[in-house]
């Protein structure tokens, strides 16, 4: 073992600065090529504030679409699941609970119509998606808080509907953008 | 074909299609010819050999080899802690984490010192930035080429021939971080910059949503870490979601680079096994059976995520995206359902969704992978953990057929057969004991003192458990599971971060970690300097369906015997109750 300590340190202390200094440091440099220079992307606002556009936000608000259910509030310094198991007698409760809440807050929807993303909670706590159906279920309640037709909140979901990476993968809606652009509804 | 299937077909197709030159590749690389990075990388290993005294043409035997193994991995372990237990008051920490409590970083340390990553903090607040890049990803690195190493002088050994010397332990393990790993690393880490992942040093953002709340947002230098965290099998999570944090995993494509990510080497380590020792024909027939076994798991989980939870079904609701609880809408069921079994039988660990939240039965194939722990394997050790099975499956076959057993035209005598035998026991062993422990002082609810205090400051031993019954159980199982299998993945509402958890599962660590490297190249090594006898009428042949059909076995035999009593108290107990 002491033959092989000092070739070890050294071969140690040269991996460090090669593995943990160089290639970060390259990674950085190409990172400034990257949009908003990897500091992670941003969508902005009529008024210009920015969000972070992979990041959920909480939407408790009838006036906008709602997010998903959060195991950490959508506060983005932590993140996390309920990690709560499928038959967990208190989390069955919650989940039901959700249920009532929705269709006290969405009068006129039936219950089979509520897809269950809508009442868990995602993996990260900040998921930034919910589904299309998730989405047009909440048409109803938006057009009529905020005054408009019907049809015209439909066709801005519509519009936002991001479709399957050349065919792979779910259909999402983020809501973050969604909202952002309702309110920029005259 | 469903959008959701053909992402996971696409996937699948796209690894094995890139596995194969590259496990080419790898072949050249530990055989030391020519190579197209040789050009970039030779004038800089031979700087750092230079620098280190060195001599990467000095063959060395099997006990010299691990020795130096051992040695430089304890010189790594004292690294880490020293970064784990300072870092408050080291550079970069923006976000002003403390240090970590000597327990944590212990079991921290460890973790990610043997290629497991459990994490019993969260990214986010439990390291500093330094810790992150210094400390931690620097071990994802030289961890994985650790395991590459050692699986190099398993493949040297194999060579059809007469030896003592099977290569340079430094020269196979520099030569695997700087020609393996970190091209492919640059290659992920590039396509997720562009992809929304963040490689800032700045900390956290604070804004104010559309509604109106405050909100802050962890950011850091994420693209780096997340490439080596899946390309050397390793698994440890940026922020504490792991790969579901819509900044470490972005979209459905960083997605799909992330998987490939991580089952590639393992693949490509198999054909560079097959080209290295010129057994292609044996290669395939592993890469088969290892296939076979990861198809049998990975197929009944996607169909219970797609299902979804009867329980929620009761309630009323629609459940057309399957089961979502713990789940990202951008993967969906399907794309996460492949992951939590790929993650599994490969050693990496990383999660796009929360297990705990899985149906039983996805939860039983997730702990079967663990328990198997070679259908592909983590880049390195899963070769070397399917090579116990294969010593056992040629002496088996051997005896069933009455020919003496041999593989690579070594005879396999009892010796060898001891060392494998006591590697393949001591994994349930590790599993089963710490499991039972940890069951019997929850059943009680022993007031564990020191050991262990919940959130509200109570020492009663069922306080770790985030969810009663069966499923309970399956969390305390899992833990040492993942352990003894160095994943990293977990059944993460089990409160692991105290004296007990910690400390428990970092005996585990250790023991599964260096007893299945000492063991097979120990045995790699005892058959290298036996007489080498050419294949004849009274040999077994190795390369054949028949005997990948006895391999597979042989695993599902061990595996049965072994974890059924306690998947029937958990998954299989909980899916029972379910109803149908």
């Amino acid at each position: 073992m002491k033959k092989e300590l000092i070739p070890s340190l050294i071969l140690t202390v040269i991996c460090i600065v090669f593995f943990s200094g160089v290639y970060p440091l390259l990674m950085w440099g190409i990172a400034q090529m990257a949009p908003n220079h990897g500091e992670g992307f941003v969508v902005k606002d009529s008024k210009g504030k920015y969000y972070y556009e992979n990041i959920g936000q909480k939407f408790t608000d009838d006036k906008y679409f709602w997010s998903r259910p959060s195991g950490v509030d959508y506060n983005a310094a932590g993140s996390g699941g309920s990690n709560k198991a499928p038959d967990n007698p208190d989390y069955l409760a919650d989940v039901q609970k959700r249920i009532d809440t929705f269709m006290t807050h969405n009068p006129g929807i039936k219950k089979a119509e509520i897809p269950s993303d809508m009442v868990t909670a995602s993996g990260s706590g900040l998921d930034p998606h919910i589904s299309v159906e998730a989405a047009n279920i909440q048409v109803a309640r938006i057009a009529k808080q905020r005054g408009f037709d019907n049809n015209k909140v439909a066709a801005l979901v519509k519009a936002h509907i991001e479709a399957p990476m050349y065919g792979m993968g779910p259909e999402r809606i983020n809501v973050l953008k969604l909202n952002i652009d309702l309110d920029n509804i005259k | 074909m469903n959008p959701q299937i053909l992402g996971v077909v696409v996937m699948f197709i796209a690894t094995l299609l890139l596995a194969v030159p590259l496990g080419r590749y790898v072949a050249k690389v530990y055989g030391g010819q020519k190579v197209w990075t040789d050009l970039i990388f030779n004038p800089i290993e031979r700087l750092f050999f230079k620098a280190s005294r060195i001599d990467p043409g000095i063959e060395m035997g099997w006990k010299q080899s691990l020795k130096a193994l051992l040695t430089i991995n304890l010189i790594w372990f004292l690294w880490i802690m020293f970064c784990l237990l300072n870092q408050s008051w080291l550079p970069m920490n923006p976000d002003h984490n403390p240090n970590m409590t000597p327990d944590l970083a212990l079991n921290t340390a460890i973790s990610f010192l043997v290629n497991c990553n459990l994490q019993d903090y969260s990214g986010e607040t439990g390291v500093s930035y330094f810790s992150q890049v210094f400390g931690l990803m620097f071990l994802q690195f030289v961890s994985a080429a650790t395991g590459m190493a050692a699986a190099a002088v398993v493949f040297n050994a194999l060579r059809d021939r007469t030896t003592e010397k099977l290569g340079n332990f430094y020269n196979y393990f520099l030569k695997s971080c700087t020609r393996i790993l970190l091209p492919v690393c640059i290659l992920v880490a590039v396509i997720h910059l562009f992809e929304g992942t963040p490689m800032t040093f700045k900390g956290i953002d604070t804004l104010t949503t559309v509604q109106g709340d405050t909100m802050h947002v962890s950011r850091g230098p994420v693209a780096a870490f997340v490439a080596i965290k899946h390309v050397g099998t390793n698994g440890g999570g940026f922020y504490g979601a792991n790969s579901a944090h819509p900044l470490e995993n972005p979209t459905y494509l960083s997605n799909i680079v992330q998987m490939i990510a991580q089952i590639l080497i393992p693949f490509a380590m198999v054909f560079a096994f097959g080209f290295y020792c010129n057994k292609k024909r044996l290669a395939w027939i592993f890469w088969g059976v290892m296939t076979a076994g990861f198809l049998i798991l990975v197929v009944p989980a996607v169909i219970a995520e797609v299902q979804g939870n009867p329980y929620i079904a009761q309630m009323g609701i629609s459940q057309p995206g399957g089961n979502m609880e713990g789940k990202e809408i951008r993967f969906g069921a399907i794309a996460s359902a492949f992951w939590s079994i790929a993650t599994t039988v490969i050693s990496t660990g990383s999660v796009n969704a929360m297990h705990d939240s899985f149906m039983p039965l996805s939860g039983m194939n997730m702990l079967l992978g663990m328990m198997i722990n070679s259908f592909y394997g983590g880049v390195g050790v899963g070769f070397l953990n399917f090579f116990i099975y294969v010593i056992l499956a040629v002496f088996i076959g051997g005896l069933m057929v009455g020919r003496t057993p041999e593989f690579g035209g070594k005879k396999i005598e009892a010796r060898e057969m001891k060392i494998a035998m006591i590697i393949a026991l001591f994994h349930p062993f590790l599993i089963l004991v710490g499991t039972a422990i940890a069951s019997y002082l929850a059943a009680h609810d022993t007031n564990m003192g020191w050991w262990f205090a919940d959130a509200a400051g109570k020492h009663n031993a069922s306080g770790w458990l985030n969810n009663p019954s069966y499923h309970g159980f399956s969390e305390m199982l899992y833990q040492y599971t993942s352990s003894s299998a160095n994943n990293g993945s977990g059944f993460e509402g089990l409160g692991d971060n105290n004296p007990f958890w910690n400390i428990s599962t970092s005996i585990v660590l250790l023991f599964s970690r260096f007893l299945p490297i000492i063991g097979p190249i120990a045995i790699a090594g005892l058959l290298a300097q036996k007489k080498f006898i050419p294949a004849s009428s009274g040999t077994l042949k190795t390369d054949t369906a028949i005997f990948g059909i006895l391999v597979f076995a042989v695993k599902v035999i061990i595996a049965a015997l072994a974890f059924f009593p306690a998947l029937a108290l958990g998954p299989i107990a909980e899916w029972m109750k379910m109803p149908h």
